[in-house]
């Protein structure tokens, strides 16, 4: 048992081992709704309008596009702000990976860039670099060079929401569906520490030749500490896994659908 | 029993799962380099249509292409430092050929209105930033490994089954990458 336990602690520290997280950097707010405005950019009607713009969107069709304007991201980049905001809220579904980030920081130097589309990696068939670019520069700066902000924001979920109705992705999960992709976790999980008996089991048989007797005697108790001690070790490196995979919350809430992004996208500027 | 037992309490069954994550990390790295290889012919032709004398830039940016395609990338790569040092290096040759070819563009506002450049350029920017956020991956997954490799006891896993610590991208490499050129052939 003492093994075990220093075993447990070397995976322990081997968990918090991870990269070290600079300082200084802009944190990443916490996704609770498609519309965050931590620069003020909008008031408060304009909010919940393009609020519900976003919502109404994510409910018809299932994809995920949220917008994000912070009064700047340095010292990193736009490219290395946005895509630290898309890992964490994991926008889009899984698997799907139909999720979309607008990303404004008015108080960027020109050279850092102002705005960004980070694109999920399942809209980039038709929501291509260029794409985004273009409602970059053609269709959000006009009107951000007038000031204009909600109506040039509008104007480019309009675009982008358009553009992704072009690619046929699945349609939106009804809340069922949920509940029963988590069982079908659940049983997944189960079956791991069937299957190590199983294999312990096996092992007896194949080690100990008078097998039989001892199986039904003494086997069934260390087959017993093997699930334990089975089930112990795979918690344990199972610690500090990822947890994503949730989303479509009931209540009023909203988060990440899982969706992963691999740096696709535009940057641009007014 | 006691094997399975040491054997999952050392790493093991930790390395088999990290080893195929740096494998796919390192996969989405050379996928995007390759997707940037993509782009280039495309961009190429629509430069010289309109700055056909920026000739020795554009071979430059199609002898650095060539270069880097020829390089047989497997797996492999991975445990054989040499092989990955190179294929930074031709990689890095290439990303300061294209920026050369870029700043270039810059004196030709009939290519810069050009839709189709256009639409090449950001594709090419969206395809660096894509490799930076894919090298950035495969370092932390490969730190991730290293420390494994490392670290008592399950350093002597590694040890019994041959793994070692992995290469990865510097911060050295990447002032290379981002600094002029100095190409010698007669290596």
């Amino acid at each position: 048992m003492g093994l075990l336990r220093i075993f447990r602690a070397c995976l322990l520290v081997l968990a918090f081992a991870g990269p070290a997280q600079a300082q200084d950097l802009v944190p990443v707010p916490p996704l609770s709704a498609h519309l965050t405005d931590q620069a003020g950019l909008l008031n408060a009607e304009q909010r919940a309008r393009l609020e519900a713009v976003l919502a109404d969107y994510e409910a018809k069709t299932g994809s995920q596009i949220a917008v994000l304007i912070v009064k700047t991201t340095a010292p990193e980049q736009i490219e290395q702000y946005s895509i630290r905001v898309a890992d964490a809220w994991k926008l889009g579904r899984k698997g799907v990976d139909d999720g979309v980030l607008l990303l404004v920081a008015p108080g960027n130097t020109s050279a850092m860039r102002r705005l960004r589309i980070e694109a999920g990696r399942g809209v980039q068939g038709v929501l291509t670099d260029a794409k985004s670019k273009q409602v970059l520069q053609d269709v959000i700066a006009p009107h951000f060079r007038n000031q204009q902000f909600y109506e040039g924001l509008a104007a480019g979920v309009g675009a982008i929401a358009t553009t992704l109705n072009a690619e046929k992705f699945p349609p939106p999960p009804a809340p069922k569906q949920q509940a029963q992709r988590q069982q079908a976790d659940g049983g997944v999980s189960i079956l791991k520490p069937l299957l190590f008996i199983g294999f312990i089991v096996l092992l007896l048989k194949i080690m100990g030749g008078g097998g039989a007797r001892r199986l039904g005697s003494n086997g069934w108790g260390s087959g017993a500490a093997g699930f334990i001690i089975g089930s112990v070790l795979s918690n344990a490196s199972h610690g500090g896994g990822s947890s994503g995979g949730g989303g479509f919350s009931d209540g009023g809430g909203f988060s990440g659908g899982g969706g992963s992004f691999d740096g696709g996208g535009a940057s641009g500027d007014w | 029993m006691l094997l399975a037992t040491l054997l999952s309490g050392c790493g093991y069954n930790d390395f088999q799962t990290k080893d195929e994550a740096t494998k796919a990390a390192w996969g989405e790295v050379v996928n995007q380099y390759q997707r940037r290889a993509d782009l280039i012919p495309n961009l190429v032709n629509t430069v010289k249509g309109y700055a056909s004398h920026e000739k020795d830039t554009l071979e430059a940016v199609t002898r650095a292409r060539a270069a880097a395609t020829s390089m047989q990338i497997t797996p492999e790569v991975l445990n054989d430092p040499a092989a990955f040092a190179k294929f930074q290096a031709v990689q890095g040759e290439l990303s300061s050929a294209l920026s050369k070819l870029m700043m270039v563009t810059e004196a030709y506002p009939d290519l810069k209105a050009n839709a189709n450049f256009r639409d090449l350029q950001s594709q090419l920017e969206g395809t660096e930033n894509r490799i930076t956020v894919a090298r950035q991956r495969y370092i932390v997954t490969v730190q991730d490994f290293n420390v494994q490799v490392r670290k008592f006891p399950t350093n002597l896993t590694a040890m019994m089954f041959g793994y070692k610590v992995k290469p990865s991208f510097t911060v050295e490499n990447e002032k290379a990458i981002s600094t002029a050129p100095t190409v010698n052939f007669g290596k």
